[in-house]
């Protein structure tokens, strides 16, 4: 059960996709300007790394390790597919916002990554909890980020008005400057708290 | 001809795809470590990217749409993009070992790639015409280029410069593209489709 929670823990902060490991960065910058669709997209991204995760992990003795890549790639595919068609149905205005790069959740090289370094080479329950740790790890990020350029780009929360009605906000920070700017402050800060983390052990 | 010179443009500068759009983060930080690594990139990525988008832009014109599967879209580009990469690859190994040697590795790179992969998506989204769509995927393959060779002039600069620790590295990049998209953003406005 300690190693199991290991596993998963590791997802969040010591290794975070985002902030340490700097995979797929493209959504974090793209899809981040309001809370409620980075959370959209740091969810689907959850259910596609820990579902792929699963399948990778079944089939593992059967694939040819000369095609394992292009397998992998057709299962991310399939799952994506899932959700893309999931969202359509059930949430239409929030599978507009997401366009694009829903469909680019395929390529981002986290969920390949998952599957190539762990997934491919440990049991079902191990990789579940890698894929869940991962995808937490992914969408906390994804949330922070959408919840600095929302509240102070916009003054909003969730759409909410938070800030007082005099507040000038700066339009920057919703502009794609202002994204590439915030996110390299918050890989420095992520980086502090690692080397905290890892002092406190030692 | 005036419209396909305003998308050229528009593709290259105005809503370039690394500083607007972030598609091809991976690489345009992953490369832009120094300047020629990232001239090779650009013109991989703009090669591939302008073959890859008229193949999808075949497939999905002729056969996705007539027997109603557009909602395989998303599966059929990658594999399809992902295999048309390895066999240039392969054709270029064999028939041009020395352009081979040169920028065959960045090959392998772009094989699974969001930009590769987003610009034939885009174009059929918008439903654009085979021309446009090379226009499209040119253009964008050139603004890539650009922005990953302006990149890795200034990060060999930075490595001279006295940076905060905790922001060595990546951090730091993201700052230095930030401002590059700062002053990309004077453009926009120049052009309007």
């Amino acid at each position: 059960m300690k190693e199991l929670w290991d596993i998963y823990k590791k997802g969040l902060i010591v290794e975070n996709p985002i902030f340490v490991l700097a995979l797929s960065l493209c959504p974090a910058l793209a899809v981040t300007s309001s809370v409620i669709v980075s959370l959209t997209m740091g969810l689907t991204v959850l259910f596609v790394i820990t579902a792929n995760n699963v399948v990778v992990s079944l089939i593992r003795n059967l694939v040819n390790p000369k095609v394992r890549v292009p397998v992998y790639i057709v299962s991310i595919a399939t799952i994506v597919t899932v959700a893309q068609l999931v969202l359509q149905a059930y949430l239409p205005d929030l599978y507009k916002a997401l366009g694009i790069y829903l469909a680019l959740v395929v390529v981002f090289a986290i969920i390949l990554a998952r599957a190539e370094v762990f997934a491919s080479k440990n049991n079902l329950v191990r990789s579940f909890c890698d894929g869940l740790g991962m995808g937490t790890g992914f969408a906390i990020a994804m949330v922070i980020i959408g919840a600095c350029r929302e509240v102070i780009g916009n003054g909003t929360f969730l759409g909410f008005q938070i800030m007082p009605a005099a507040y000038d906000a700066p339009l920057m920070l919703i502009l794609p400057a202002g994204a590439f700017i915030l996110i390299g402050y918050l890989i420095g800060a992520c980086k502090i708290l690692v080397e905290r983390i890892e002092k406190s052990k030692a | 001809m005036g419209e396909y010179l305003t998308l050229f443009i528009s593709a290259v500068i105005v809503n370039n795809f690394v500083l607007t759009r972030f598609l091809g983060l991976c690489i345009f930080f992953g490369v832009s470590k120094n300047v020629n690594a990232s001239f090779g990139m650009g013109i991989a990525v703009t090669a591939v990217m302008t073959l890859s988008s008229t193949l999808a832009w075949l497939v999905y014109t002729y056969v996705l749409v007539p027997f109603n599967l557009t909602f395989l879209t998303t599966v059929v580009f990658v594999l399809l993009i992902a295999s048309f990469v390895q066999l240039l690859e392969m054709v270029i190994k064999k028939s041009v070992p020395a352009l081979y040697n040169m920028w065959g590795i960045y090959l392998v790179l772009i094989a699974t790639n969001c930009v590769v992969l987003g610009v034939p998506l885009i174009n059929v989204e918008s439903h654009f015409p085979l021309g446009k769509s090379i226009v499209q995927a040119f253009g964008s393959g050139i603004g890539f280029g650009v922005a990953l060779v302006l990149m890795a002039s200034l990060r060999e600069k930075l490595r001279l410069a006295d940076v905060p620790k905790p922001l060595e590295g990546l951090g730091v990049a993201f700052i230095l593209a930030g401002m590059l998209a700062l002053s990309f953003l004077g453009f926009s406005g120049m052009i309007s489709l």
